[in-house]
């Protein structure tokens, strides 16, 4: 970066008497903190999200724990939330089961606990992946152009046609049942976690390559991208080292949104049935079948629900202050 | 103007094809719709050979591709398995207008959408009039109160609702306007189906049932559409055009209303445009909680039947759609603004 001279330093002739005052100029990241941290919804999110990565971490080795009658054994961790006690089913909230039992009796607030670790891990990774596709086929049809590009972006624009909830729905169908079972961070993932992981991934790139791609297009006529050619750099090395941290920010704020999009769609997904399998709990498979008690119990829907709209509302602000700090001509 | 629409057209057909390959590829392993059939007595081995003759499954992929797309009545079928063809096949192909049929039901999947569609039309409808006459009036509101309190309930709201999961919201809807008004013995809204079949189908009985899944589906777009009005409506107000305007002397709301909101309504013409489509498809979720007999929730029954007909069928059929209303957004646009020019 260019050295940043104060203002009152610049407007003297003597142009080798700079005053250093100890303020060192704000990088980039810094500014945007800065605006960030102004942000009062997008703060008020991040404090929202931080309190429930607690309650899903630090959950589920405070609270989880209660004596299960019909295998006569105390238990905790997740092996609680997935115990179900038929002879207490249904009841509504208590003070041993504080969001009430679903229909086979299990403990409605230790599964939003274990649920939501499904849910946000579901959220994060598919994130990743949509990431790493979307860049990787917005960069590359952008930087190579000719057939390359129209082939990509005629797939990518194919694929934009068709509502994404269907594609969800069909190849939550395809993949279903099809992938082992899995253990990470020492907890059995059933394969349709890893499905889902996969779909949401595989049918949410689009917008995002459009976005690399738009970004990279213009890039690429720099010079220093010239320059750096004519040096003899490979065309892996311009484009990860050179094009896309230009364009870190859009795919940071639309990431952040996208993390949002990814429960929704886990939940959409679980609603119909096609997403994570039982006995693994999610805040969407939660609500699967629910609504068939909406008179009778509420808080079956009620509280997974709950979760959902407070997660997905707080990125939402996080991703609108991102935004608004990366580019504050949009304000 | 018709070169552009014609070529257009002829940009689609590649496009379309792209989709119908795609998705014919993920319908061959969504399920043997074979296993789905013969309710209680599961059919014998032999039985299901002759049924997958007679379907046409025992073909190999691409062959049924063709099939699905140009028809097979020029071929000769073998249906009694002993190798040589003797029965003429049954179908003309999508390109001639036929969907095949149904696996399940047996009917021409084309009726079975023409008989679903008017249902999800209806409530499209309704609802797509009711989003952009609240996007829009909310929009505008809350770009000429900028910073004011209102605007920032609105704000607040419309991330609200933005982030809200349709079925929850259809659910606190329901909880609160069906079950607990007829708790508190206020006239409560009925919740599932088109109509009471005691009172029939008559309008204010349809209307009535419309209330919550038009009002489901609308919260949540006008929570982000008013937000795209509010900062195209900023924009314009703050240029010099607005400012000679009210110069000019020129009443505030003939000001707003035909100078700024015409502009500012450009994109929103876009928007509405290529989300037409994708609303009859939004709607999977909301018909399937309300029981509405739509196209959506006719694709879902259809999902767990891996009835891939009719699927493809609904699939294309929306893939159509939003092609065509591409078309139209693109040559509205043109014609709203004079300085956009189709070539």
């Amino acid at each position: 970066m260019a050295p940043v001279t104060l203002p009152s330093a610049a407007e003297s002739t003597d142009r080798t008497a700079v005053v250093d005052l100890g303020l060192k100029p704000l990088s980039p990241t810094q500014l945007a903190w800065r605006r960030f941290r102004r942000h009062k919804m997008a703060m008020a999110g991040l404090a929202t999200l931080v309190l429930l990565t607690l309650y899903t971490s630090l959950g589920g080795m405070l609270w989880s724990r209660g004596y299960c009658a019909p295998i006569r054994a105390t238990l905790s961790g997740e092996a609680w939330a997935n115990c179900n006690d038929t002879s207490l089913k249904l009841q509504p909230p208590s003070r041993e089961h504080p969001f009430g039992t679903d229909v086979i009796g299990r403990d409605i607030f230790a599964r939003t606990i274990y649920g939501g670790q499904i849910s946000l891990l579901i959220g994060i990774t598919a994130t990743i992946l949509e990431v790493l596709l979307g860049t990787a086929v917005g960069s590359l049809a952008a930087y190579h152009g000719g057939w390359v590009d129209s082939l990509l972006m005629r797939f990518t624009e194919a694929m934009l046609t068709i509502p994404s909830l269907f594609l969800l729905i069909v190849t939550a169908k395809f993949f279903g049942g099809r992938l082992p079972d899995v253990i990470l961070f020492g907890r059995e993932l059933t394969g349709s976690v890893l499905v889902i992981i996969l779909i949401i991934g595989a049918t949410s790139w689009m917008y995002l390559a459009r976005i690399v791609r738009a970004n990279v297009l213009s890039l690429r006529e720099m010079d220093y991208v010239a320059a750096a050619r004519a040096l003899g750099v490979s065309n892996a090395r311009i484009i990860i080292t050179h094009l896309l941290p230009n364009t870190f920010a859009p795919i940071i704020v639309s990431a952040t949104l996208g993390v949002a999009g990814a429960i929704l769609s886990e939940a959409y997904v679980s609603f119909f049935g096609l997403g994570v399998q039982v006995p693994t709990a999610s805040w969407g498979n939660m609500l699967e079948s629910a609504y068939k008690y909406l008179e009778s119990a509420p808080w079956l829907w009620f509280f997974p629900g709950m979760f959902i709209l407070l997660t997905v509302l707080s990125i939402n602000f996080v991703g609108d202050g991102l935004r608004d700090a990366f580019d504050p001509r949009t304000r | 103007m018709v070169t552009y629409v014609v070529r257009r057209f002829l940009l689609a057909i590649p496009q379309l094809l792209i989709i119908s390959i795609v998705l014919f590829g993920l319908m061959q392993a969504i399920g043997d719709p074979i296993s789905t059939l013969g309710a209680r007595t599961p059919p014998r081995p032999e039985e299901k050979a002759r049924l997958r003759r007679m379907l046409g499954l025992d073909q190999p992929i691409h062959i049924q591709y063709l099939v699905w797309l140009a028809g097979n009545d020029w071929l000769l079928l073998d249906m009694d398995g002993d190798g040589v063809g003797e029965t003429p096949g049954p179908r003309r192909g999508i390109l001639r207008g036929d969907l095949g049929n149904s696996l399940v039901t047996r009917q021409p999947v084309v009726t079975m959408i023409a008989e679903r569609l008017p249902n999800t039309l209806l409530l499209m409808g309704t609802t797509e009039i009711v989003i952009i006459v609240f996007s829009l009036a909310i929009g505008v509101y809350s770009a000429l109160r900028q910073y004011s309190a209102g605007d920032a309930v609105i704000t607040a709201a419309s991330f609200i609702g933005y982030s809200m999961p349709v079925f929850w919201l259809a659910l606190m809807m329901m909880y609160l306007f069906a079950v607990n008004f007829k708790r508190w013995g206020l006239p409560y809204l009925p919740t599932v189906g088109m109509y009471d079949p005691a009172v029939g189908a008559e309008p204010v009985e349809i209307a009535r049932h419309m209330i919550m899944p038009v009002a489901t589906l609308s919260i949540i777009s006008v929570a982000g559409y008013s937000r795209y009005v509010r900062s195209s409506m900023l924009e314009v107000l703050h240029q010099d055009y607005i400012r000679t305007a009210r110069a000019k002397g020129v009443r505030e709301w003939w000001v707003i209303f035909h100078h700024a909101l015409k502009n500012a309504a450009l994109p929103f013409v876009t928007l509405i445009g290529l989300d037409i489509p994708f609303l009859l498809a939004g709607a999977v979720v909301t018909e399937r909680i309300f029981a509405w007999p739509g196209m959506g929730r006719m694709f879902i029954d259809h999902v767990d039947r891996s009835d891939y007909p009719v699927l493809m069928g609904i699939l294309m059929f929306i893939a159509l759609a939003v092609v065509v209303f591409q078309l139209l957004t693109d040559l509205t646009y043109s014609v709203l603004d004079p300085r956009i020019r189709l070539n």
